[in-house]
């Protein structure tokens, strides 16, 4: 069972960093997107420190819904998820390879660059760690809840549209949480009850998600 | 490892595309689904290869019984090669990486595809896409083959080539439900008329 | 009692049975409890006047969170039991409760500017119902989204239950953050101090306002399951003709 979840786990790997893929957008979109906000607000040093944890998250937000769309559509369209369907692993695992997959191909990467764009933003180098660890912790989330959003829309008019619309309030605690441990961390408290909701809700979405995504896709399948 | 099929209804959206539908099938037989567009093939194959719940009725099979479905889409990935597409389907049946390996090389041999091995997909004609899609049906032998519109893009060559694979599957006791608007080399196979069900 | 609901012309038998009460309901509750508040209760010591909004605001925040748990549910029905009449309950709903969400918000935005002196404020229970207006149209979008309704449906309801389950934690995360960045503000109903004086006239709205949403309810729904069966009917006519 694990050799088919890697399976499924390096082939989108691979599709995912090709030419085609998205990630190299994504990042792109992430960086853009909080290049403007100096340009925005203004470059006052301390303007930017007290919104940059703010930014960061929302930009990420934002940039983790670009490719959602195309995650199992591509697979819908050309016949893929038919044979998904025939491999000897249940839906919902087949679901999690694939959400893991996006999540290495934009989550990821994501959270590796951020302390540049941090830097760019005037934060508290200090404060760099829990940026990460938070980043670390939410982005996941994202991938999950936002590939329920991706198999609902299967099939759906507007999808790349409707994928947002629906999984970014959803995602809200994401930013709550994932926003207040920086912010914890920069006023000098601990960023440990943050982080560690961040955590739960983590664990919440791994074990719910398959299920919603794995639902959504037998409906695609018909 | 025999097939029943008994009172099948199938509801698609809000309209019924064909209503008890009962047939079996014993080990070699092959079943020749016809009739015209919209009358319920696909959705027929598709229901025995459990991705759409019957509305009605209901499908006996054994448990242990493996059987592979083939849309009329090709799921050939553009960014890939031939040979590592067919490689993702040995593994996604659970074949570990040597194994993949020699049996995707051989079902592309088979299929007539070697020299295009390394060539991506992108690269390939309507007909290659096919024969690689239908090379998955060699990578892992299963007991029951549900085919849609196998021979779409084919040529006569390919056709015939087909016709062998389908001989040698039914040979060995296997079972072939084919869903088709031509003539496919399938001899004495049944044939089920749709949407009425009528056998014959 | 579900499967001989599922009937769609037993449910709407039932259906035309209750409408005429929930209506009476309806039309009774809101005006006693509409006109006991907004005209005989008493003013507020420090609000004045102002408070009065407090009994259309709160009803319809109570409604927008009682209609989503009912789509919920509704929803839960019918992926489990796959219940026909569930699903387009479900979806006759939501509109309804997104009417509600955006009353609460408008009401809240007019009360916020005698009290704070500024039409919107970042309010903990106002984003949240900000998020659940949103929730609301997602919902809608999806159904909206698809041209097979049988599809819309199931995906509606898979998209209401992940919603049902996520809300409370977006509440709790709202409330969170709201302690972090300002301390929680007004318009809270303190319960056992509560005054009778404020008290009866809410419920009695509430009241009206659950026998108005059973009303409009299965008007909606009866719209819904005549529609579908108008569609199905032009299908087969469709279909005669081309057979003969």
């Amino acid at each position: 069972m694990m050799k088919v979840f890697l399976a499924i786990v390096g082939r989108d790997l691979r599709l995912g960093f090709g030419a085609q893929g998205a990630m190299m957008t994504t990042l792109l979109f992430f960086v853009l997107a909080v290049s403007l906000f100096p340009l925005g607000v203004g470059p006052e040093p301390q303007i930017l420190a007290r919104i940059a944890a703010g930014v960061i998250w929302v930009a990420a937000l934002l940039a983790a819904m670009l490719s959602l769309d195309r995650l199992f559509q591509t697979d819908q369209e050309d016949g893929t998820l038919d044979l998904l369907a025939q491999a000897p692993l249940p839906l919902g695992l087949v679901a999690l390879a694939k959400t893991l997959a996006h999540w290495l191909t934009t989550g990821l990467p994501l959270t590796m660059i951020a302390p540049l764009l941090a830097v760019m933003m005037q934060m508290d180098l200090a404060v760099m760690p829990v940026l990460l660890l938070a980043l670390l912790l939410g982005t996941p989330s994202l991938s999950l809840i936002g590939a329920i959003g991706a198999a609902l829309t299967l099939g759906a008019r507007r999808g790349a549209v409707l994928v947002p619309l629906i999984t970014l309030p959803l995602v809200i605690p994401v930013l709550i949480f994932g926003v207040g441990a920086v912010e914890a961390a920069s006023y000098g408290l601990t960023a440990s009850p943050h982080l560690l909701l961040l955590g739960a809700f983590l664990a919440g979405t791994l074990t719910l998600s398959p299920f919603a995504i794995a639902g959504a896709i037998k409906l695609a399948l018909e | 490892m025999a097939l029943a099929v008994e009172g099948l209804v199938c509801i698609r959206g809000e309209r019924q595309l064909f209503s008890d539908v009962n047939f079996r099938l014993a080990a070699g037989e092959a079943l020749l689904l016809r009739g015209p567009n919209g009358s319920g093939k696909s959705s027929l194959l598709r229901l025995l290869a459990g991705f759409l719940p019957a509305a009605s009725g209901r499908v006996l099979r054994d448990e242990e019984a493996r059987l592979f479905y083939v849309g009329h889409q090709d799921a050939v990935k553009p960014q890939l090669s031939t040979e590592d597409n067919l490689v993702f389907w040995a593994r996604l049946l659970g074949l570990d990486d040597a194994e993949a390996q020699r049996q995707s090389v051989a079902a592309l041999e088979a299929a007539g595809l070697s020299r295009q091995r390394r060539l991506p997909g992108r690269y390939l004609s309507a007909g290659q896409k096919r024969r690689l899609a239908l090379a998955r049906l060699l990578v892992a032998p299963a007991d029951l083959w549900l085919l849609d519109e196998p021979t779409n893009a084919l040529d006569t060559a390919a056709v015939a080539w087909l016709g062998g694979v389908l001989a040698t599957h039914r040979t060995s006791g296997g079972m072939v439900i084919l869903a088709s608007h031509v003539d496919v080399p399938l001899p004495d196979a049944r044939r089920l008329d749709l949407p009425e069900g009528r056998l014959s | 009692m579900l499967h001989a609901l599922a009937n769609p012309a037993r449910f709407l038998r039932l259906m035309g049975a209750i409408r005429p009460y929930a209506a009476a309901v309806a039309v009774i509750g809101l005006v006693v409890g509409l006109g006991w508040g907004l005209l005989y209760s008493p003013p507020d010591y420090q609000q004045g006047e102002t408070v009065r909004i407090m009994y259309i605001h709160v009803p319809a925040a109570w409604m927008a969170m009682f209609i989503y748990a009912a789509m919920a549910v509704a929803s839960a029905t019918a992926l489990i039991w796959r219940h026909p009449v569930a699903e387009l309950a479900a979806k006759a709903s939501a509109p309804v409760g997104a009417a509600f969400t955006l009353i609460c918000l408008i009401t809240g935005s007019l009360w916020g500017k005698p009290m704070w002196g500024t039409w919107w404020v970042w309010d903990a229970r106002l984003t949240s119902m900000l998020i659940l207006f949103f929730l609301y149209l997602g919902y809608i979008a999806l159904w909206e989204a698809f041209d097979d309704p049988s599809r819309a449906g199931r995906a509606a309801a898979i998209l209401a239950l992940v919603g049902a389950v996520n809300l409370p934690i977006i509440k709790f995360s709202v409330d969170w953050w709201n302690t972090l960045h300002q301390p929680a503000s007004v318009m809270t109903l303190a319960g056992p101090k509560i005054h009778p004086d404020i008290l009866w006239p809410l419920l009695i709205t509430a009241i009206g306002a659950k026998g108005y949403y059973v009303w409009v309810l299965s008007l909606r729904v009866r719209a819904e399951i005549l529609q579908r069966q108008a569609r199905i009917l032009r299908f087969s006519a469709a279909t005669d003709r081309r057979a003969g």
